[in-house]
């Protein structure tokens, strides 16, 4: 229980700014790390290209369930088809063949799923195959690729209706970022991609987005009415939106997570190859880049464009001069002994929590709330709290 | 969304009672249906689907279009069902495929094999003909252009003008629509051989047509009303015997025809084109049609044996599919393998049988893209691997609701049963509605839809654990945390439907299933949190259990730190200091 206590508390100091990580402050380390990885992928895909199966390039494949037969038995079956080219022959489940081979004649299938059958000694209509033609991939990654801009352009609309322009320009870095970590990760491991890699890819767009959204929600929400106060700047605001939500966004994560682990490890350990490994392993890798970008990218890039415009830098400057100030001030206080705490000279205003309708408040009062109320300054900057 | 939200604060109640009877009612009406499960796809079910991509021919660019894939479709579809295929599926999918799924069992493989082909064309002679209805039909008649194109082979090729165009050619003393033609000068009658039946040697028993007392039979028993005579059976009439046929078009000027064995196959054929008369004489749309040189020849005798007989013996049909789409008569020898089929033709039928000469009815080639064949123990097991990783996924979910939310994780648990009761039951019903088919991307769409359900409840939860660190007490937590996590959970439900929706709509393939259940979720986790999971907090907040925030509500005021905030002092200026430093 000790670490689930652990978790809570960090969700309540959170809540309070008592635990702040500073995500925003420390961008250039996210960017540099980000950059790495992106770099790293970005090399992996020149260098290495992308894996692609046969949906892509054209070809057959012929699963069989069940069966005694060796991979080698399997190579020889199909060898008069292959035309010199190499059959890829992979163990699927416990006990099933999976044989991929270049033909892409659809009527010649028939002919290798009988030598199949013949060869390795199973009923005909067991021999499973799929035979897509050379152009198919073609027209799926086009279409992908289509619907990947097309939503691309649609999101940044909404965003930019819904939140503003600048939201929507961070949110689709971060986007691109997870899908380009994500096509890295394959080319670098050499998974290979199939229209279920395409699928769980398009699916981490929505995902992403989603993810970041709701960041950006709540520091939209702490954002509101910032330039009206002289303690926060905008990156601070935002870096406090994050950690407020930050429980949530990794309650989020650990929730998506779940299910796509249960489908890699049913896909991937008792199907073998499949679709719904594909699925998975997709959404796994893009989920995890997409929960890692909504938090260090997205963000720091909101605030890194949002810093930028005139009235957040007079805040900025408004800030830093308060600053200044108070930190003279502090300083004199020292000298005269007085707590810093109580030097900022901001009204008490949560001192005294506001009985709501017939509840009574659980035990509050007495306690110096000085802390507290720094961290609920942060949440609203304005310092009010009537409804 | 101003609805839910003022019902589910006043009462919360009839809110939840209305979801009862939603539910109640899909369950009903599936129940009374019979639709008590979702249909499964052909991955799942086993059987084989066909997708076929049409081929955008050179110049021909626009012949990739939503009429013609139509058309295609109910091609195929007829087809599908003439090979006595229950059950078979033919959909379109993006703007240039057409999905065939074939679910297991009759026939499945040789209707995989050749519905995506382009259809049999023949010519074949007329040697008998009835008319069906009584109302007069349309003949007709055939008559060579006067003035075969230049490209056309020299073999018997009459004097013409030279001229610089191939094709458009004027036909000068082409007939009025409906009238009976005048054979050019440069093809006299006379000069025609005489009659001979086209079947070279008649069986024995037959008449002086070749047609056998068997033949006779058929013919007569001949019902052209069952869909079974009006297509390709499995099993193609031979070319080289006689057969019975049904004109293709229904009603009006239905025929019932012997033809004679094949004369010309339709790959002879090397262009066809609808066109309005070229010589500006009056009339409506007839249809050009050109031989390869090797069909010229055949057409060239064949019009001369057919224009010394009588009528209905001096047509030919041209048979598609065991079908005759048309069979014009013959007044005189056609030289030159150009001809001109006129009779009273609308822009639409006229293009109708260029396409029919052209591609053998189907508007468009097609290539197979994929052609895939699941044996049913495959797609039971790929469904039981579906249906395991859902399951393992969402005991994972509940375990982690229940251990990081306590009894709120109840209610996330009650509210993705919900969530997915409605799911299942409107996966259910749109199979029969819209055709919808579970496959493995739509499990694995809807697994993963798992997710970002539960995220919804998460923020809500979330919001509600900040007002009551804020101090508040459970009931106005609840209300205050539901402006907040409302527009929350909206705005990030748009941008994951909107992602579903264009999916949905731009890809192709299996790529559909997974948007579809995605964006279905999305849909129905907006539901389930307002009309649900909202008016079941709001009647919780009053319970002792949670309303007192119980250690093991998840609600509990001492365990979110609304309370002790004093004792967190101590790290005050750590928190602090991190807060200012970027100052």
């Amino acid at each position: 229980m000790s670490r689930f206590g652990d978790l809570k508390n960090i969700g309540v100091r959170l809540h309070h700014g008592d635990v702040s990580f500073d995500f925003v402050g420390r961008k250039k380390l996210w960017y540099s790390i980000s950059a790495l990885i992106l770099l790293l992928a970005v090399g992996g895909l020149l260098g290495r290209g992308l894996h692609q199966g046969i949906e892509f390039k054209g070809g057959s494949v012929y699963t069989i369930e069940h069966t005694s037969a060796s991979q080698n038995d399997a190579r020889k079956a199909v060898e008069p088809f292959t035309d010199g080219t190499d059959a890829i022959v992979q163990k699927v489940g416990g006990d099933g063949l999976r044989i991929q081979i270049a033909e892409s004649d659809a009527d010649k299938t028939k002919q290798v799923a009988a030598a199949i059958a013949k060869d390795l000694k199973v009923a005909p209509d067991k021999v499973n195959t799929q035979v897509v033609g050379p152009s198919w991939g073609k027209e799926i990654s086009k279409k992908a690729l289509q619907g990947l801009v097309i939503f691309m352009i649609l999101v940044v609309i909404y965003l930019t209706f819904a939140f503003e322009w600048r939201m929507a320009v961070a949110a689709l870095v971060a986007l691109i970022h997870d899908i380009v970590i994500t096509i890295g990760v394959y080319a670098l491991v050499g998974f290979e991609v199939t229209p279920g890699t395409v699928i769980g890819l398009l699916t981490i767009l929505g995902y992403s987005l989603y993810d970041t959204v709701v960041v950006f929600d709540t520091v939209k929400e702490n954002a509101k009415n910032i330039t009206k106060q002289t303690k926060l700047t905008y990156s601070e605001a935002a870096n406090a939106g994050l950690n407020q939500t930050l429980v949530r966004s990794i309650n989020t994560t650990v929730v998506a997570l779940l299910p796509v682990a249960s489908l890699l490890f049913v896909g991937g350990g008792l199907l073998g190859a499949g679709m719904l490994k594909d699925i998975a392993l997709s959404l796994f890798v893009g989920l995890a880049a997409g929960a890692f970008s909504s938090i260090f990218i997205a963000t720091p890039i909101l605030a890194d464009l949002k810093e930028r415009s005139p009235e957040m830098r007079q805040l900025a400057k408004k800030v830093a001069q308060r600053r200044a100030a108070e930190a003279k001030a502090a300083k004199a206080a020292e000298t005269s002994g007085i707590p810093a705490d109580q030097a900022e000279g901001h009204p008490n205003v949560d001192a005294v929590a506001e009985p709501d309708e017939d509840e009574t408040v659980p035990a509050q009062g007495g306690a110096p709330r000085a802390g507290a109320s720094r961290g609920r300054a942060r949440t609203r900057p304005g310092g009010k709290r009537k409804r | 969304m101003a609805a839910p939200k003022s019902s589910s604060r006043g009462h919360p109640g009839r809110v939840l009672a209305f979801i009862g009877v939603v539910i109640v009612a899909l369950y009903a009406i599936m129940f009374s249906t019979g639709d008590k499960t979702p249909r499964l796809g052909i991955d799942l079910a086993g059987g084989t689907s066909v997708t076929l991509t049409a081929k955008a021919d050179q110049g021909r660019n626009g012949a990739v279009n939503k009429s013609n894939m139509q058309t295609a479709v109910e091609i195929i579809r007829q087809r599908v069902n003439a090979f006595g295929v229950s059950e078979a599926e033919v959909q379109t999918e993006g703007d240039r495929n057409i999905v065939i799924s074939i679910p297991k069992g009759k026939n499945e493989k040789e209707t995989a094999e050749q519905v995506g082909q382009t259809a049999k064309l023949f010519f074949r002679p007329v040697l008998e003909a009835t008319q069906i209805t009584p109302q007069g039909g349309t003949k007709l008649p055939l008559t060579p252009p006067s003035t075969p194109p230049a490209s056309t082979p020299p073999a018997s090729t009459p004097p013409a003008a030279e001229s610089g165009k191939p094709q458009g050619r004027v036909i000068p003393n082409l007939k009025d629509a409906s009238g009976a033609p005048t054979p050019p000068p440069s093809t006299p009658p006379a000069s025609t051989p005489p009659a001979t039946p086209p079947a070279s040697t008649p069986p024995a028993g037959a008449d002086a047509n070749g047609i056998t007392p068997e033949l006779r039979a058929k013919y007569n028993n001949l019902d052209c009303s069952l869909p079974e005579n009006r297509g390709l059976g499995p099993v193609p009439a031979p070319e080289d015997q006689p057969t019975v046929a049904c004109s293709r078009d229904q009603g009006e000027g239905e025929e019932k025809y012997i033809l004679g064995r094949v004369l010309i196959p339709g790959t002879d054929v090397a262009s066809s084109k609808a066109q309005l008369p070229q010589n500006g004489s009056v009339g409506g749309w007839e249809v050009e049609l050109k031989f390869t040189d090797a069909g010229a020849d055949k057409f060239t005798k064949i019009t001369g044996d057919l224009a010394a007989n009588k009528y209905p013996t001096n047509r030919f049909a041209i048979d598609l599919d065991g079908v005759v789409v048309s069979a014009p008569s013959v007044k005189a020898e056609i030289p030159g393998g150009s001809a001109v089929i006129s009779g009273n033709f609308t822009r639409s039928s006229a293009k109708d049988l260029e396409n029919v000469l052209k591609y053998g009815a189907l508007p468009l080639s097609f290539t197979k893209s994929d052609v895939t064949t699941v044996s049913a123990s495959l797609g039971g097991d790929q469904l039981r691997g579906g249906l395991i990783a859902g399951a393992i996924g969402i005991v994972l979910v509940i375990l982690y609701s229940l251990f990081y939310y306590r009894g709120l994780g109840l209610v996330s648990i009650a509210s993705l049963a919900v969530s997915a009761a409605l799911t299942y039951a409107i996966m259910c019903l749109l199979g029969r509605s819209i055709g919808f088919a579970l496959n493995l991307p739509a499990v694995c769409g809807a697994i993963a839809a798992i997710g970002i359900t539960v995220d919804s409840f998460i923020v809500y939860f979330e919001r509600i654990r900040d007002e009551i660190r804020e101090g508040r007490t459970l009931r106005p937590a609840v209300e205050k945390a539901w402006p907040r996590a409302r527009r929350t959970i909206l705005v990030s439900d748009a941008v994951s439907f909107l992602a579903a929706a264009v999916l949905y709509v731009v890809s192709v393939g299996k790529v559909q299933g997974f948007a579809f259940t995605l964006g279905l979720t999305t849909l129905l986790d907006v539901v389930v949190v307002f009309l649900f999971t909202k008016p079941l907090m709001t009647i919780l907040a009053k319970r002792k259990f949670f309303a007192d925030g119980h250690k093991w509500s998840g609600l509990d005021p001492e365990a979110l730190g609304a309370n002790q905030r004093q004792s967190y002092r101590s790290r005050r200026p750590r928190g602090r200091a991190a807060g200012v430093k970027e100052a």
